[in-house]
């Protein structure tokens, strides 16, 4: 399945995924997106999330700023001092090399709906689970706000609601529009998408696809592009993944995240080990006195 | 122009410039400008900026310089039951440790109440903080290992079951009633309690440890070691301020300030530069080292110089603030991109 496929992409097909236990994900392609945030306000209105403010800081058209528990989709604006591809500055004017050159890039972030994931081995409630689509999803009616999630995410991306707000302390993040997969339809973003830059479907078919799209833009002069998919770090991958145009970091992006799970064993061993050095002590300065 | 548009002053601003391009082919004069928009008015001042633009586009780190991670959405509850926690585990500890070595009812009954006390405080505090408190006991809907805050809840309530099992058996003991079970329940709770009490003092540290944020899973293994500490040592220093002459107290409260000088020494130490720079900076900084000279070399040289109580309130003093200065620290550590990329890097 290439760009542009229309009615036969994989965006607007019916599915069965979630009766199949087919594990789906997201590819965002930011190259193609041009930032007109249809996916944020598909989201919003879809999943009924509440407005959380426009907030322009005088610096670009990002007034989302980031993902939160009430935005589950935030429309990334950079301005880089780099080319595009094989763009030729200046070649608007006809003055080749005239100007220095600029992009401007556009990308959708969302919930990674890491393979292994900080948020769901920290819930302490079970609130958070893994569907059959393989996404992470936090059961609203068994969360109870006790924040654990917030500080287990490495990509700050769940947060807990502030109270007032419809459903005010409680965790929120992309559901991968479970309700909309479980009725075979396209979570709402992709649906929404006008360039297909967020791609829907099975993981690896989109990982596939992934593939070749950065072989075809590497051959249209792309050099730096590069798929972000931390499948070598104890994230193990994520689920929804990302086409990256130069530094990684430049959009908020950790090179090597980790899922906190793993800081746990010697944080643990010095628990029990202080914990018997405690009694020990205690026993000792009584038993000499 | 600017404003909010509601008077209808954009409609009519719109109207002259669609006549003006219809009339002449092009609009030279400046369109509407909404309020706080990011385009500057034509020949008007720019938008006030923090920092100049080229700072803004290529020198702050990450995304803008915005931050890579959460900052945690505990507030004070989190750091006073840091503080509570830590001293009711100690004072099981405490409790079990007297009636075990040197066996004296006065002092091991206060210390589980106060054990027992600090617990519900404790379950108090936990469910305030919560974003859905009517919902805190979801908290033992299941046991998850992997989770360093249900194990740590799951402690905490057996925990608080063991202190209520051994103070049953102490007060049966001092009513008279039931005299063959009473030491019974005594020993089973007070030798429950004080593992317990003990996971529970250090678990915290732990639980802030497993986390995604810089500068706390950098300390992972000192912040166990150092809340231990804390918790037993401010055990120590309420005893000793209720008026228990005992030595073994000021024992314990001596190696408790010793302990926590080589705690703040090894944290000054072991630096990782801008990854947990959070510890140094700012209001975590000033906190956590007021704190560190408090409960360590302070009340340290307080008591050498024979001022115990001066030297357990310095003590106490400087725990509380403490655990406020790690939760400041994560906070700020979390908002620090730099922190956050570099520890997260190649």
């Amino acid at each position: 399945m290439a760009i542009g496929d229309g009615a036969a992409s994989t965006n607007q097909r019916a599915h069965t995924h979630v009766a199949d236990g087919v594990t789906v994900g997201f590819f965002t392609d930011p190259t193609i997106c041009i930032g007109c945030k249809a996916c944020e306000v598909a989201c919003k209105e879809w999943n009924g999330v509440p407005a959380d403010g426009v907030d322009w800081e005088a610096s670009s058209y990002d007034h989302s700023h980031a993902l939160g528990a009430s935005t589950w989709r935030h429309v990334k604006f950079l301005e880089q001092e780099e080319r595009f591809g094989a763009q030729v500055a200046g070649a608007m004017t006809g003055e080749a090399e005239a100007e220095d050159p600029f992009r401007w890039l556009f990308a959708s972030d969302v919930c990674k709906h890491c393979e292994s994931a900080g948020c769901l081995e920290a819930c302490p409630t079970g609130s958070i689970v893994r569907t059959e689509t393989g996404a992470v999803y936090v059961q609203d009616d068994i969360c109870n706000g006790c924040g654990y999630c917030v500080v287990g995410c490495p990509f700050g991306v769940i947060d807990r609601r502030p109270q007032g707000l419809p459903g005010g302390g409680g965790a929120f993040k992309c559901t991968f529009c479970y309700d909309r997969q479980k009725s075979g339809l396209t979570p709402a973003c992709a649906k929404a998408c006008p360039t297909e830059s967020i791609q829907f479907g099975p993981l690896d078919e989109l990982r596939e696809r992934a593939g070749r799209r950065i072989e075809h833009l590497r051959i249209q002069g792309h050099a730096d592009v590069t798929l972000y998919d931390p499948v070598h770090t104890s994230v193990r991958g994520i689920h929804a993944f990302f086409l990256v145009p130069g530094d990684v970091t430049a959009f908020g992006l950790p090179e090597r995240p980790e899922v906190p799970t793993i800081y746990r064993p010697r944080a643990w061993a010095s628990a029990f080990l202080t914990a018997a050095g405690l009694m020990a002590a205690a026993v000792l300065a009584f038993a000499s006195l | 122009m600017t404003g909010d548009g509601k008077d209808g002053s954009f409609e009519a601003r719109l109207d002259e410039l669609r006549d003006a391009a219809a009339r002449e082919g092009k609009v030279d004069a400046p369109g509407v400008r909404a309020a706080g928009g990011p385009l500057p008015a034509a020949g008007g001042p720019l938008p006030p900026s923090s920092a100049p633009r080229a700072t803004r586009l290529n020198g702050a780190p990450g995304y803008y310089g915005r931050p890579v991670l959460k900052p945690p959405v505990w507030t004070w509850e989190i750091p006073v039951y840091f503080f509570v926690g830590g001293l009711a585990g100690g004072c099981a500890i405490l409790a079990w440790a007297a009636q075990v070595a040197a066996p004296e009812a006065v002092l091991v009954r206060t210390a589980l109440w106060l054990a027992l006390g600090g617990t519900a405080a404790s379950a108090v505090l936990l469910i305030l903080d919560l974003g859905r408190p009517m919902r805190f006991l979801y908290m033992l809907r299941v046991f998850k290992w992997r989770s360093p805050m249900s194990v740590g809840v799951w402690v905490l309530t057996v925990f608080g079951g063991a202190l209520a099992l051994a103070l049953a058996g102490m007060e049966l003991a001092r009513a008279e009633i039931a005299g063959g079970l009473a030491p019974v329940l005594l020993a089973a709770g007070l030798w429950t309690a004080a593992p317990l009490g003990a996971l529970v003092a250090t678990y915290t540290g732990v639980l802030i440890g497993a986390t995604a944020v810089p500068a706390w899973n950098l300390h992972r293994t000192t912040l166990p070691i150092h809340f231990g500490i804390a918790g037993l040592g401010s055990a120590a220093a309420v005893l000793e301020l209720l008026g228990f002459p005992s030595p073994a107290l000021g024992l314990v409260g001596l190696a408790a300030s010793v302990g926590e000088t080589l705690v703040g020494l090894s944290v000054e130490v072991s630096r990782h530069g801008t990854e947990d720079r959070a510890l140094r900076e700012g209001r975590a900084g000033i906190l956590l080292r007021g704190a560190g000279v408090l409960a360590g070399p302070a009340s340290l040289v307080l008591r050498l110089s024979g001022m115990e109580a001066a030297a357990a309130v310095s003590f106490l003093v400087g725990a509380l603030v403490s655990r406020f200065g790690w939760i400041e620290a994560g906070r700020a550590s979390a908002r620090d991109p730099g922190a956050a990329l570099s520890r997260y890097s190649g």
